[in-house]
């Protein structure tokens, strides 16, 4: 994975000096709150409900274990032990004070890490497949682009003040798990008619208020063109923009507006004029990248180890783990690893210190010593033998980091909610919990198979509610918390914006309706190879709405 | 207000801002807005002195470009720090229209966005604050190494490496001959 050369590390340790710098320029009075807020926005620093929260940049979700070690300790210095990771495959620490800020940072910086550019009106953390360089369906590995993009946008002069919040994701398989569609900018890789490897890129896709579908704008772009294109994106829409309303800041808005026909046209324009600029990659630059992602020393193993068939066939937990948490790596012999972090009735996505460090060991034991964050809010080892997957499975299992439902209906997404957060309109962890709670039979959730619930505390979809294959979403009536559900979104390959079911329910009955739901689905279904997601596509929605609202 | 010149503090600006509805001097440096460039075009290039304009941020500058070197200054106005429409124009009228003239900053101008307004071709700029030229020593020393080309002709990060993985391979090659 990529390490730091003294250009990065310098430049993370003056960011520091900066900040801290702006953090006594503002208690002094130097600066006012107004001034401050975007320069505390851009370190990742939130103000909450009860404190502040900071949101650490994880780049495209890659962690090594001494990262990862240092993330537990920076949390049990600063939080309460335990740190929380986000859709945006980030991590987050609700309770911070300004003062140690940072000191924190700081102490992030010796690890190679930093929270710049995790909030504010600028580029963010470009996210990717979490099995990059390893899935086996895979065209090229993303994470030299995003690596790329990662250099490109930091303290980009020119794009630090954008109309909004701008968010980058790539994917370098045919099957998406980066949810690109639904991305400011996404970035599929794929190889054109005469077999060379470039990019397809989808622009003014988004979640937020009003969702959109993001739309083509290249079919393909030669890879030593990217940098070129982005800024040229970025230069339309900084420039063009809405900057009237909060609401329509987004490049989504402006693609809307205009058109995508008379959006690509400005783009276009401005990429002819600068395409053989600074900004071209020559390959020696991108192969000096690249290098860095070359693939782990892998052992060359054939067939099928015994450890692993014989643990499948007479330990039941085990298999059923290993059927739902692994996926198929491109190397014969390696699995991948996903590590749940939505056991039943625990927060989503949340992990304590003591997890994090055992997540280290295992990873330093058994998976190169590397760790990947998902969007979906839970770990990956990339690369594990076969034949260690039993002994992986029993040290997981003892620190609760088992639980066989990567995918299913307990597998959810869900914001912080109104727990902790200052925009929400109700708590989306407690719903999470119960719903979670329902499918905790094994044997059902199974059945059931795989099913993507995602739960947004307000309006601004941070839980990605819009690309549910079960979206809730939380409102508040007249004090009281309610919750509409969508039904039939999906963030892959054949991104959908959820259909709204009916008027929003209390959480008893929203609850309710999410059992009633799945038990419609298992009644209609053509057999249990059809997921409740292709099913919703052929029956539509009629049969559900009637099933929720019969009995109310 | 203070005006600041590559890093040094201007005591009298040299362009005479001139309003809308005002009459230009016989002589002397002018500024005029966007609006009056428009309608007294003819009147304004007959202008022996020097000649300065004020751009709003929501011009497209690419319909103003080709004009921009007619011009000894231009400025560009930030009318919130938060608004960053016209490093985009900076950027344009420096790297795609080559415009060498004094590029000013005005309007809600602070120390913390000094770095990327120079970054992006403004060299002049109007700051509230009468240590204005210690604040942008300091800003503009903030960091050692920039990650992305701009028109300021620093060399980027990923081509720094280049430059070095090459030398240390020459120098290898060199061992070895």
């Amino acid at each position: 994975m990529y390490e730091y050369d003294d250009i990065d590390q310098t430049l993370v340790d003056e960011r520091v000096a900066q900040f801290r710098d702006q953090v006594a320029r503002r208690l002094s009075g130097e600066i006012s709150e107004d001034e401050f807020k975007p320069l505390r926005l851009q370190n990742g620093l939130y103000l909450q409900l009860h404190a502040y929260m900071l949101r650490i940049a994880i780049p495209y979700g890659t962690l090594s274990s001494r990262q990862l070690r240092g993330l537990a300790q920076i949390g049990c210095t600063y939080d309460r032990g335990w740190g929380h990771f986000t859709t945006r495959q980030n991590l987050q620490y609700n309770w911070i004070k300004l003062e140690e800020t940072a000191d924190a940072l700081a102490d992030l910086a010796k690890i190679q890490m930093h929270a710049i550019q995790t909030s504010g009106n600028c580029i963010r953390n470009t996210t990717t497949d979490q099995f990059a360089g390893a899935a086996h369906d895979e065209i090229e590995d993303p994470r030299v682009w995003c690596e790329i993009i990662r250099q490109w946008s930091t303290f980009h002069p020119e794009f630090s003040f954008l109309p909004r919040k701008f968010k980058i994701a790539v994917t370098g398989s045919p099957n998406d798990r980066a949810a690109v569609r639904v991305h400011d900018i996404g970035l599929r890789m794929h190889k054109n008619a005469a077999g060379e490897i470039g990019f397809e890129v989808i622009v003014g896709g988004g979640l937020g208020r009003t969702p959109f579908i993001g739309k083509t704008i290249r079919d393909f772009l030669p890879k030593q063109d990217l940098l070129s294109y982005l800024e040229a994106i970025l230069r339309v829409y900084n420039q063009f923009g809405r900057r009237d309303n909060l609401y329509k800041a987004r490049i989504k808005i402006l693609v809307h507006e205009i058109g995508i026909e008379a959006m690509r046209e400005k783009v276009e324009a401005e990429f002819a004029a600068s395409k053989d600029g600074a900004l071209k990659l020559p390959q020696d630059a991108i192969d000096q990248i690249a290098a860095q992602f070359a693939p782990p020393a892998f052992e060359k193993l054939s067939g099928i180890s015994a450890e692993y068939a014989n643990a499948f066939r007479t330990d039941f937990e085990f298999g059923l783990w290993a059927r739902r948490n692994t996926f198929k790596h491109k190397q014969p012999g390696y699995s991948i690893v996903t590590i749940s972090l939505k056991k039943e009735g625990a927060p989503p996505g949340d992990a304590s210190a003591e997890q994090m460090n055992a997540v280290a060991d295992i990873a330093d034991r058994y998976s190169f010593g590397e760790i990947r964050v998902t969007h979906e809010q839970n770990l990956v080892l990339a690369h594990v033998k076969q034949s260690d997957l039993p002994a992986v499975f029993k040290a997981l299992k003892a620190y609760d980091l088992a639980t066989p439902n990567v995918g299913l209906a307990s597998d959810i997404i869900a914001c912080p909610g109104l727990d902790y957060c200052a925009l929400a309109n109700a708590r989306s962890i407690p719903i999470a919990q119960q719903i979670a709670l329902r499918f905790k039979n094994w044997e059902r959730a199974h059945d059931i198979g795989e099913l993507k619930i995602k739960i947004s505390g307000c309006i601004n979809a941070c839980g990605h509610h819009h690309v549910g294959h079960i979206g809730i979403l939380g409102v508040d009536k007249a004090g009281e918390e309610f919750y509409q559900i969508t039904l039939g979104g999906a963030a892959d390959e054949q991104a959908a914006i959820g259909d709204l079911i009916g008027p929003a329910l209390n959480t008893r009955d929203a609850v309710d309706a999410i059992d009633t739901l799945v038990e419609t689905y298992l009644r209609l279904r053509n057999s249990s190879d059809e997921r409740f997601l292709d099913t919703y596509r052929r029956v539509g929605l009629a049969p559900f709405k009637e099933a929720v609202y019969a009995v109310a | 207000m203070p005006l600041l010149k590559d890093g040094r503090l201007v005591g009298e600006d040299a362009f005479q801002p001139v309003a809308d509805d005002a009459a230009l001097p016989e002589s002397g440096a002018v500024l005029v807005t966007y609006a009056r460039w428009q309608a007294e075009k003819e009147q304004l290039s007959g202008r022996n002195d020097p000649l300065g304009i004020v751009l709003p941020n929501t011009l497209d500058v690419l319909d103003f470009g080709a004009e921009a070197e007619r011009f000894d200054l231009i400025v560009l106005t930030f009318p919130k720090f938060s608004d960053g429409r016209a490093y985009s124009q900076a950027r344009l009228l420096r790297e795609r229209f080559g415009y060498r003239g004094e590029l000013r900053a005005t309007g809600h101008v602070l120390q913390d966005q000094l770095w990327a307004m120079q970054r992006s071709g403004f060299d002049a700029f109007e700051i509230p604050r009468d240590d204005a030229a210690e604040a942008f020593a300091k800003a503009i020393s903030t960091f050692s190494h920039v990650y992305q080309p701009t028109g300021d002709g620093r060399v980027s990060a990923l081509k720094q490496r280049l430059a070095i993985q090459n030398k240390d391979g020459r120098r290898k090659q060199e061992a070895a001959e």
